[in-house]
């Protein structure tokens, strides 16, 4: 009877487990993994289509990231960084204030479900089609324009796409609209799961809503700010829709709002997959690098001292060590 | 027995998922089987004599697909989303319609040609379409038919056409295209703003006054001092200009911009710096705008077909598809006229080609001669639609007749492109034509806006005509 069950045990359910994640991992070889290695391969080559005539591929070592460094890979990518920035820090500014406003028992805000919905609306439109309604609006005889000019604010119409700093700020607030009711949703769902005893206790001591903002709220909710900053990161390096469709796929004057995708796109136009892979790895290798940067510096453990404190406790302790070893 | 039966139920839940997986695959790859088969026996059943023959089409917007409906003899009957035409035999013609921005079309007709051999016979690309500033790139190719030695026209079918219309689409004197269209391009301006800047609205007065560059500056300035723009954009002239280069962009693998492309650089400068234009690009908004009612410029540079189906369309105060008529008292139409400009230029114009390996030579031919090459229907195009055909022999006749375009208040424009179709020189279009304009303009554009100097709009021309050719090494500017 033993022996039986024991045979009978052998049967592994373990098979089901690695049946069951099988797809994901075909899936994931066939539509991810396989393009990934043949990108970093053609990275090295010479291979574009010429008309129809197929150049390449040929071997070329290094030669495509030495082109990518010494013209203008630097441009896009502070371009893209630029875009990102001025979207960035008005969403994560606006959506902390939001999520501590929807989140706070004492304001009782009405209406919040109306309010939370509104703001999250943005992030259902196309992003293409939010491009060229702001590509419409903001033309110089658009509905914009056409307000000023006629409220006297301005007599010539103001021609924002074809400034430098027109068109980011447009694609920034593009950016800004589409993704800060999206993070106040997620930021409030972090604060609503900090401990509520620990605001009532600090409010006990006396504690003023700031300080309960800076002290408890921020501090307890990191790992989703960490989450909410990658993501928003890896997403403004890959930023493309916007600003190809803002600008008509032109890249905004001087080539001052090309980002690093739009750049890989128009290398797409002779099929030149060395040069655009060279573009995709050199892209992936900076989002890695980021992504850890972002994520070791903002998990760091907090204990509230400063770093000349942690150097002087690190020093403390070596030599409680030695003395330990030399008491031995 | 518990724990057998809990493997039983393991294993029963485990083959009733998997079963329920492949039933739904099963399930729906029959279900899309029987549907096809239904839909190909319908059309089997609606084709009888041919047996679902199929003619790929490919083109970038419903210009010829509209000529074809409307004047193809064969023509039976029209799908009624126009995905379809089906012609007389039975045979089906199938519409692939890929519009033309960004190089799209372009992309999408690449990877069909290339596919062209491994496709089935009735995915094969039997006909499509090119225009001027690439043609060469698909005539200079073998994917690409002779219209003589692989389609069967004769020397004689193609005798009325304007000789430049086939060199273009030529290489090494064997043709691989022909169009149903010449492209002449002339100046057409507003009558009424003539009246007031010159004093005259006649057609052969005003061009007395444009006849030259520096004539047209004068008349831009006196335009400018009545609180009109001479030109709405910076790209209008940029034809007249690009097509008077002494030779090609490229010479091997270094393009040499042509002193002539420098002159449209300082005039659009200097019509920007002094207020002359509108700072419209080709397309925009206010470009469209500026043609219609509202528009306070003086004219616009247009080929035929701008004419009849672009500036026809924005001069219109209610559009046709909002039920109007295109007439007198809709909003400016019967205001322009045209005239020869400084210079003779083409701009655009589009050349059907027959796809290497189709397998409907026969009807390719019957396309091309009756679309193309047969006198009547070309006559009956222009008059129709006031296009402007290529059979040289039905344009004089019309061009001597007493046609009048009611549009253009009474004027006869067939005569003015017939002069000016005669004086088309293509010897100097190449297969980077498309790639190179597009980035010329947008390069300089920046210049004109006052967002960067003449040197760096320099340097962004060649970074980005660079992305799209990769080939192409140096770029030499005039001295």
């Amino acid at each position: 009877m033993r022996e039986k069950t024991k045979k009978k045990g052998s049967i592994s359910y373990a098979k089901w487990g690695y049946i069951f994640i099988a797809p994901f991992f075909i899936i994931f070889a066939v539509f991810q993994l396989i393009p990934l290695i043949s990108t970093i391969y053609y990275s090295f080559f010479e291979y574009y289509r010429s008309g129809l005539k197929v150049i390449g591929p040929n071997f070329a070592g290094l030669k495509n990231y030495i082109t990518l460094f010494s013209t203008d890979l630097p441009k896009y990518f502070s371009n893209t960084l630029i875009l990102w920035i001025i979207g960035f820090i008005p969403q994560i500014a606006i959506s902390l204030l939001l999520a501590a406003w929807f989140t706070d028992l004492r304001l009782k805000l009405k209406g919040q479900t109306f309010f939370k919905t509104v703001i999250y609306m943005p992030n259902l439109i196309m992003a293409s089609a939010f491009a060229m309604l702001f590509f419409a609006l903001f033309s110089d005889n658009g509905p914009v324009n056409a307000v000023l000019m006629s409220m006297g604010w301005t007599t010539e119409p103001i021609s924002f796409l074809n400034t430098v700093w027109g068109n980011r700020a447009l694609v920034g607030l593009m950016n800004f609209l589409m993704w800060f009711g999206n993070t106040t949703i997620m930021l409030m769902a972090a604060i609503m799961g900090v401990d509520p005893t620990l605001y009532e206790a600090a409010e006990l001591d006396g504690c003023t809503p700031n300080q309960m903002f800076w002290k408890i709220t921020i501090p307890l909710i990191r790992p989703i700010l960490v989450y909410v900053m990658i993501t928003s990161m890896i997403g403004g390096l890959q930023m493309f829709d916007v600003p190809q469709i803002l600008t008509n796929g032109k890249g905004g004057p001087d080539r001052t709002s090309t980002t690093m995708i739009m750049y890989l796109n128009n290398h797409l136009f002779s099929k030149n997959y060395g040069m655009a892979g060279a573009v995709s790895v050199v892209l992936f290798l900076v989002c890695a690098v980021l992504c850890v940067v972002v994520y070791f510096s903002l998990t760091k453990e907090d204990d509230g001292l400063t770093k000349a404190q942690h150097n002087e406790l690190k020093a403390a302790k070596k030599v409680a060590a030695k003395a330990a070893k030399g008491g031995k | 027995m518990k724990k057998i039966s809990r493997r039983n139920f393991l294993l029963a839940s485990g083959v009733v998922t998997i079963g329920a997986a492949l039933t739904a695959c099963g399930g729906s790859s029959s279900t899309s089987t029987a549907a096809s088969s239904t839909a190909s026996s319908a059309a089997a059943s609606e084709a009888p004599a041919a047996g679902g023959k199929t003619l790929n089409i490919w083109c970038w917007n419903d210009e010829f697909q509209s000529r074809f409906n409307d004047y193809y003899p064969e023509v039976a009957e029209i799908a009624a989303d126009k995905s379809t035409t089906t012609l007389k035999d039975g045979t089906i013609v199938k519409w692939t319609i890929n519009p033309n921005d960004n190089n799209n079309y372009q992309n999408k007709l690449d990877e069909g040609l290339l596919n062209q051999e491994s496709a089935a016979d009735d995915d094969k690309i039997d006909i499509f379409l090119v225009e001027a500033d690439y043609a060469l790139k698909y005539v200079d190719s073998d994917y690409t038919l002779d219209v003589k030695a692989d389609i069967g026209l004769t020397d004689a079918d193609l005798a009325q056409q304007y000789q430049y219309t086939k060199d273009i689409v030529s290489v090494d004197g064997s043709q691989r295209g022909t169009t149903w269209q010449a492209t002449p391009g002339l100046f057409a301006y507003r009558r009424s703003i003539a009246k007031d800047v010159l004093g005259t609205d006649d057609p052969t007065e005003v061009q007395s006054y444009l006849s030259d560059w520096d004539k047209f500056n004068d008349v831009a300035a006196q335009a400018y001092a009545k609180g009109y723009k001479m030109l709405s954009g910076f790209d209008d002239s940029f034809r007249t200009f690009s097509n008077n280069i002494a030779a090609p962009w490229v010479d091997g693998t270094t393009i040499n911009v042509d002193e002539n492309m420098m002159k449209w650089v300082d005039q659009t400068k200097e019509y920007t710096d002094k207020g002359y234009n509108n700072k419209s690009s080709l397309w925009d908004s206010q470009w469209a705008a500026d043609q219609g009612p509202t528009g306070k410029v003086f004219g616009f540079f247009y080929s035929t077909w701008g004419i009849n189906f672009t500036l026809l369309g924005n001069s219109l105060a209610t559009p046709v598809a909002d039920g109007e008529k295109p007439q007198v008292g809709n909003g400016i139409y019967g205001d322009y006229a045209v005239c020869e400009g400084p210079q003779p230029y083409y701009w655009g114009g589009t050349w059907i080609c027959g796809a290497a390996g189709s397998d409907n030579i026969d009807l390719i031919r019957d396309v091309m001669q009756k679309l193309t090459c047969d006198e009547a229907i070309m006559k009956q195009i222009t008059l129709d639609t006031e296009d402007y055909t290529n059979n040289e022999k039905a344009m004089e006749e019309i061009a001597s007749s007493d046609y009048k375009s009611d549009f253009l208040g009474g004027q006869n424009h067939i005569a003015l492109f017939a002069e000016a179709a005669k004086k088309i020189d293509m010897s100097n279009a190449g297969p980077y034509d498309q790639g190179i304009t597009e980035s010329f303009q947008a390069a300089f554009k920046d210049y004109f806006t006052g967002n960067v100097d003449e040197d760096t709009a320099k340097e962004n021309f060649k970074t980005s005509v660079q992305e799209k050719y990769p080939e192409l090494t140096d770029v030499v500017w005039p001295a």
